[in-house]
């Protein structure tokens, strides 16, 4: 059985590999300062430009109905729809809306999990951006019983 | 009319049925969530960071930690969690893991155990203690407590850690029993296990060392213990100290047979 | 250097589930220490991912992330003996790149 250190290596030429890569067809891999700094939803989307949201059974938001705690709540954003280029998951009431842009490539399934700060109990959206702009999301309400910013 | 009633009868029924379906207690939901925290544990890290710890040699002495003896021999750290707190012939001490690690460190290492044992959670030495106990734990995960009782340390570490579980103090009048002593009890949505019989798999002593996502920290048993007695508002015992293995003792004999799930995820 | 990611590649049919665990503070900014000092912004702002050094996977992260990171995403036409890379980088310019093998 594999150590758990023989399973984390660090790889300096991959490293080499992907920085030289450069990432053509992620030509908005760098920080979207205004998608992180907008406060409401849309205005995120806006950024990373997004028209207005409408809602959409074909995207899918997923989260705990209670989180015991707003430091660690498990968010994901799926879609089945073809065509989307962005996947972004918000948290409608933390001070900034954003938590995370994910692009959609052919290499991976629209589908995306990861865990979320929420300062109190909120909707969370899962909004998927198409090549054309067309936004859609799915939202759900998550309720958390302790704020997840401080002790 | 008899066709109007039995349609008003029906929906009735309906809209009963639905709702009991429909209303999940608040408790099946943070189960729920406490479910989806588990795959993906952040204690991983700290046991990774710990088992690089025990081959690395460190210290005055420069020397690693796997000849350490946590209980079954120098260098044996599988099953050795779920056997402690146990006497030490060479330390003529009852000792648990946190404890018996430091001596590790002192006798293997050359580090200065009283200066660890000073240095608060989380800063120092302190954090490399934590991950090293983090992955002996993992080394045990899913085995059941089996503490010797046949020394006769060990059997006095049980009366005293029993005798210290009831012990009321502090300004609050507060035991560990205040909380801990009775079945059905909790604080907001924590439930509080009764400690004073075996809680079952992965209670008490077999959920710690956790990963707390409140504060995003890795606490050991020892520092489990030392915040119950901030929370007591008692003065904090010391690291590794008597009565924090006593309790230890008291705890984990009572967990005989029950399966230790440490490293845990906790709120 | 930052602490390692804890990362794990498991094949299903034609595909692989990726699960990384992150070493990182993902400070806020917004968040006061004892001495009532605002503890800095310090976070993850990109990650990337490759499969056999082929680029897979890019995004942008916020300080709204939890701390010590989880991220789960499932790679296509990928299988066991390949390799996963994942790199983050955050708002002081450091960089962490961690492998994994597909089992």
């Amino acid at each position: 059985m594999q150590t758990r250190r023989e399973t984390i290596q660090q790889s300096m030429v991959v490293a080499g590999l992907l920085a030289s890569a450069g990432f053509p067809q992620f030509a908005h891999a760098a920080f979207n300062k205004n998608g992180f700094d907008a406060k409401s939803v849309q205005d995120a989307v806006k950024a990373y430009g997004g028209g207005n949201i409408a809602e959409s059974k074909d995207v899918t938001v997923t989260g705990p109905d209670i989180a015991e705690n707003g430091a660690v709540v498990p968010l994901g954003a799926s879609t089945s729809l073809s065509g989307v280029k962005q996947l972004l998951v918000l948290v409608e009431k933390n001070p900034s809306a954003l938590i995370a842009m994910f692009h959609v490539s052919d290499a991976v399934d629209a589908n995306f999990l990861t865990r979320a700060k929420m300062g109190q109990s909120s909707d969370v959206y899962a909004v998927a951006i198409m090549a054309d702009g067309k936004a859609l999301f799915a939202k759900k309400e998550v309720k958390v019983t302790l704020g997840g910013c401080g002790g | 009319m008899k066709h109007s009633i039995s349609v008003l009868l029906a929906a009735g029924l309906m809209t009963l049925s639905q709702s009991s379906l429909a209303q999940k207690t608040a408790s099946q939901s943070i189960d729920e969530y406490r479910a989806m925290l588990q795959d993906g544990n952040p204690a991983d890290l700290f046991e990774a960071k710990g088992e690089g710890l025990w081959t690395q040699k460190r210290g005055p002495k420069n020397a690693s930690l796997e000849k350490c003896d946590l209980g079954k021999g120098p260098g044996v750290f599988k099953g050795a969690f779920v056997e402690l707190p146990k006497y030490f012939a060479d330390t003529g001490r009852v000792q648990d893991l946190e404890s018996r690690l430091l001596t590790c460190m002192e006798t293997l290492q050359g580090l200065n155990a009283a200066e660890i044992a000073k240095t608060p959670f989380g800063r120092g030495e302190q954090v490399n203690m934590t991950a090293l106990a983090t992955w002996v734990a993992a080394e045990s995960k899913g085995m059941k407590f089996n503490l010797p009782q046949a020394n006769q340390a060990e059997k006095t570490f049980y009366e005293v850690g029993k005798r210290l579980f009831f012990q009321r103090g502090g300004p609050h009048d507060f035991a560990c029993a205040s909380c801990h002593a009775e079945d059905g009890k909790r604080i907001r949505l924590q439930d509080l296990p009764n400690l004073t019989k075996n809680a079952g798999d992965g209670i008490g002593v077999a959920a710690w060392p956790a990963y707390r996502v409140s504060n995003g920290q890795m606490w050991g048993m020892q520092q489990r213990l030392n915040d119950c007695y901030r929370q007591q508002r008692f003065p904090y015992p010391g690291f590794a100290s008597d009565a924090t293995i006593a309790l230890g003792v008291y705890l984990g004999v009572n967990s005989q047979g029950s399966a230790s799930i440490a490293p845990a995820i906790k709120r | 250097m930052a602490d390692p990611m804890r990362i794990r590649a498991q094949a299903a049919g034609d595909k692989v589930t990726v699960r990384v665990l992150m070493s990182h503070e993902m400070e806020t900014g917004q968040r006061k220490d004892a001495a009532g000092k605002t503890v800095p912004a310090w976070f993850i702002q990109e990650v990337t991912a490759a499969h056999n050094s082929k680029p897979v996977l890019s995004a942008e992260w916020g300080p709204g992330v939890s701390k010590n990171p989880f991220l789960q995403f499932v790679v296509k036409g990928a299988k066991a003996g390949d390799k996963i890379a994942v790199t983050w980088k955050d708002n002081k310019g450091d960089t962490r790149t961690d492998e994994a093998t597909v089992t």
